[in-house]
Parts: C-alpha cells; sequence; structure tokens
C-alpha cells in the first residue's frame, strides 16, 4: 500500500490489536473504517485502569508491561505493572551501546 | 568508536574516496552535488571491523582485514537480489567487491540517513521489526537457486559474541591503554578490584554457564531444541545503528551492513533489543513496538512463530548478547582508561543478576531449553 500523501509504502502493524498503516517515509498514519473508535476504546479503558496498578494477567491489553526474564532490570514488570516508565532516569539519549555491536 | 588497531585512517579514507571517484568515472554517472560532504569525504565510521567513509551520495566500506571475500561477494549478491527489495539496502552496481592497495574488500553503497541518536521518540521502532521479520522470511534454499550458488554464508551472531568475549580478554591482559594518555600500569593486586575488573569476572561466569549453542563452540548443535528446524536469512548483527533512510532522506528505512548476514536461528537478530530491554536501557515501551512490529509482519509473512511470551527462546541468546555488550563494554572502558557510563553499568548489572540465578549453567549445558510452546504471560522457564 501506498502513502496517499507521499507516495512511499506504507507498513502495517498493529497496536492493541488495532491494525494499522504507518507511512515508511513521512510517518503518516492511515486508519481503516473504525479503528480511531477502537483505539479511543482502548485509550478509555486504559485511563480507567491507570490509577492503581493494572491487575496482571492475560486479559490486560493496552501496553501491560512485556514478558521480562528471571534476570531482568528490577523496575521492570515481571513483577507486576508498573504502568509506564518514568523510572528510567538515564533514558533521555540512547547511549553508544544501542548503536554498535 | 573503537579505535583499537585501525590501521592509517587517513590512507583509508583517501583510497576509498578515491574508489568512489573512480566508479563515478568509471560509469559515467557523476552526482557533483553541491560543495561540501559531496567532495570532501566524510568519515561516518572507523572501527576495526570496518571502516565507512561518505562522499556526496556514495559511501564507500572497508572491510574487517580478515574478512571473507568470497562470502562478502555473495552476501552483496544477497543485498542485490530482489527478494530482498524492500529490506536491505542494496549495494550500488555493479554490487561487487573491490581491493584497496592494502588488500582489504570495500564496497559501495547509496548514501541513507540514519537513526538520530539524540531523537529516541523518534527511533523506528516498528520499521525495525517489520524489516527483520520480512528478512527472515526469505527462503534461503528459494534464494540460494536463485542465485545459483553454494551454501550461503552463516549468519554471525553466536561467533560476533565470542569474539567480543576475547577481546575483553586481550582489553585485559594488554600492557597499556591508549597510546595518548599513557598512565603508569596499576599494580596487579589492584587490578583485581577495579570495577572494570569486577565486571569481567562477571561477563566470564555468564559466558561460561552459557550452553554451547550460543556460544559459537564448534560442534555445537546438540539434538533436539538447539537447531532449529529450518534455517532463516538473517541480519547477524542488528542494532540502531543498522538502519538508514534510503534514498535519502525521507526514503523508507533498510537494514545496512551485510557482514554478519547469513543462515541461522533469528531469534538471534532479536536477542540484542531484548538483552537491553532485560538491562533496563530499552524502555520497554520501545520493546514491545518493535516485538509487536516483528510479530505482526511474521503473521502476514505465513505464521508468527512465537508465542505470547517470547523468553522461553529468547532467554539463552538474550544472555549471551548480555554477555557480548558488557564484555565489549568493558574492552572499550579499558582501552579509553575511562569508567563505565549508565548504560554500561547497567549490562554488567543483568550479568550480575545472571550469575547470580541457580541453574545458570548448571548440569550439562542444556539448562537453558527452548520448548516450542509454553503458557503465555509468564516467566522464563526455569528448569
Amino acid at each position: 500500500m501506498q502513502c496517499p500523501k507521499c507516495r512511499a509504502p506504507m507498513q502495517s502493524f498493529s497496536r492493541s490489536g488495532v491494525q494499522i498503516e504507518q507511512c515508511s517515509g513521512c510517518r503518516g498514519i492511515f486508519l481503516d473504517y473504525g479503528e480511531l473508535e477502537a483505539l479511543s476504546r482502548f485509550e478509555a479503558q486504559w485511563s480507567q485502569q491507570a490509577p492503581p496498578p493494572a491487575p496482571p494477567g492475560p486479559g490486560a491489553q493496552s501496553y501491560p508491561s512485556p514478558p521480562a526474564p528471571a534476570w531482568g532490570a528490577p523496575q521492570q514488570g515481571h513483577h507486576g505493572h508498573h504502568g509506564h516508565h518514568g523510572h528510567h532516569g538515564h533514558q533521555r539519549g540512547f547511549g553508544r551501546m544501542l548503536f554498535s555491536s | 568508536m573503537q579505535q583499537h588497531d585501525a590501521p592509517d585512517p587517513t590512507a583509508l579514507t583517501t583510497a576509498l574516496a578515491g574508489l568512489v571517484r573512480a566508479d563515478r568515472g568509471g560509469h559515467g554517472a557523476p552526482h557533483p552535488g553541491p560543495p561540501g560532504p559531496a567532495t570532501d569525504p566524510l568519515v561516518l565510521a572507523d572501527r576495526a571491523d570496518g571502516t565507512v567513509v561518505r562522499l556526496g551520495d556514495t559511501v564507500a566500506k572497508a572491510h574487517a582485514p580478515d574478512c571473507d571475500a568470497a562470502e562478502l561477494a555473495l552476501r552483496l549478491r544477497v543485498a542485490a537480489h530482489p527478494d530482498l527489495a524492500g529490506v536491505l539496502l542494496p549495494p550500488l552496481p555493479p554490487g561487487t567487491v573491490a581491493r584497496l592497495d592494502d588488500g582489504r574488500a570495500a564496497t559501495l553503497w547509496p548514501y541513507g540517513v540514519p537513526v538520530d541518536p539524540d531523537a529516541p521518540d523518534d527511533a523506528p521502532w516498528e520499521a525495525a521489526g517489520t524489516l527483520l521479520a520480512h528478512l527472515h522470511a526469505v527462503r534461503p534454499d528459494a534464494l540460494r537457486r536463485s542465485l545459483g550458488c553454494g551454501p550461503l554464508p552463516t549468519a554471525r551472531g553466536p561467533l560476533k559474541a565470542a569474539r567480543a568475549v576475547e577481546r575483553m580478554r586481550a582489553a585485559l591482559t594488554a600492557p597499556a591503554p591508549a597510546p595518548v594518555r599513557a598512565r603508569p600500569p596499576e599494580p596487579a593486586s589492584a587490578h583485581a578490584t577495579t570495577p572494570h575488573a569486577v565486571a569481567a569476572h562477571l561477563v566470564e561466569r555468564v559466558w561460561a554457564g552459557l550452553p554451547a549453542w550460543c556460544r559459537a563452540e564448534a560442534g555445537a548443535g546438540p539434538p533436539g531444541t538447539d537447531v532449529p528446524p529450518t534455517p532463516a536469512l538473517c541480519h547477524g548483527d542488528f542494532h540502531l545503528g543498522q538502519l538508514v533512510r534510503a534514498p535519502a532522506p525521507y526514503g523508507p528505512w533498510r537494514l545496512i551492513d551485510v557482514d554478519d548476514l547469513g543462515t541461522g536461528d533469528p531469534v538471534w537478530d532479536l536477542a540484542r533489543p531484548a538483552a537491553w530491554f532485560a538491562a533496563g536501557v530499552l524502555p520497554p515501551e520501545a520493546w514491545q513496538r518493535l516485538l509487536h512490529a516483528y510479530r505482526y509482519a511474521s503473521a502476514e509473512r505465513g505464521g508468527d512463530p512465537w508465542a505470547d511470551d517470547p523468553w522461553p527462546r529468547l532467554d539463552a541468546p538474550a544472555r549471551a548478547l548480555t554477555a557480548q555488550t558488557a564484555a565489549t563494554a568493558v574492552a572499550k572502558a579499558v582501552a579509553e582508561a575511562r569508567p563505565f557510563d549508565a548504560y554500561e553499568e547497567a549490562l554488567v548489572s543483568a550479568c550480575a543478576r545472571i550469575a547470580a540465578i541457580p541453574e545458570h549453567g548448571r548440569g550439562d549445558g542444556r539448562t537453558l531449553v527452548r520448548p516450542a510452546r509454553r503458557t503465555p504471560g509468564k516467566r522464563t522457564p526455569r528448569r
């Protein structure tokens, strides 16, 4: 599929179970009919869940902490859901590490 | 950037720029452009495993001195193959390997815009996942038949991990660090307690506890779970420096650097970001975006091989890449006579956590099994 704006190819990917197309050129996003509503619905669910920690388990949909190994960094969610990652104090740039072998 | 045992960079830059100019002359395809980068060679990377120089819209790469030119030529043909269009950046035609005066292999590529290290929010995690999935979906056998060649080279993921550990050992035993900042050597007794030495000890413990197939040991590939049924085409050295937008500046993202490309277990291409995530240097959200895109695009191309929890498959290679990244950090920090930065510390801490797992390395080296299916949403297998 080609981007209607800049003609670059669009790439499909899934967010919270909704398939969206993003242009690899201008990064614009195309939503099919009803997908915006689906995303809004997920957002509403997420806001409701946000104040208390979201219940763990396979049912949690919107941005659950991804599974992590037993040796994962302690701040990550393998002991439950910690919401967003405001604790990455050093996470301003990327560090050279992410750009080399 | 690692600078160790790099030959005279100026001579190499000149040689690479000469190669670009000769190519333009030979093909009558001048792209003069404005003065600046078009006429003055710009060194994009200068490492022991490759020096990359940009001249206008062309990039020339001098490959590692020990690079196998025949394998490199085959890897170039793979990058130029129509099956890889939209995935790998193709070399400039005719896509052959040139020889520099010093004997090093060199190749020519179109220039692409890399990921901006200062704009983490713009990192193309979806594109990265999609590109890796599309790469892994290429059938090596069909590709080989189409190319009319022998076996494709092996992806060098595990080998690179082994090399990094060797490099760490060499750096620790090297007589003096940086030539410019000569410092008096530390007494041997003090050495054992430096943060670098402690980190190296942890890396060694992680490394020793890995199953053989993760250490690129000869003959490693025991029965059952250790060899994937169908080897896939793998990048072999994926990181954020391996993505460019081409044609510059707004073209689609493509994977670059085919030096380690080949057949193997695709899990190695995901294991490095997995290791970053597990070490806490990659935010969970970024990891999630990469993984989502990878699984989605894999499913589109014939099946998502991963259960909801990818860690049963990722765990052992991610441990290996944690050791590799920490080993590289030790080697660099020692060579540059500097302390670890926050990211490197995080990787060393991850090594400490792996080494502290009682099961790590216990028994016959098959502790880290990779079951085909697991109940989703739970933790790493500990058996």
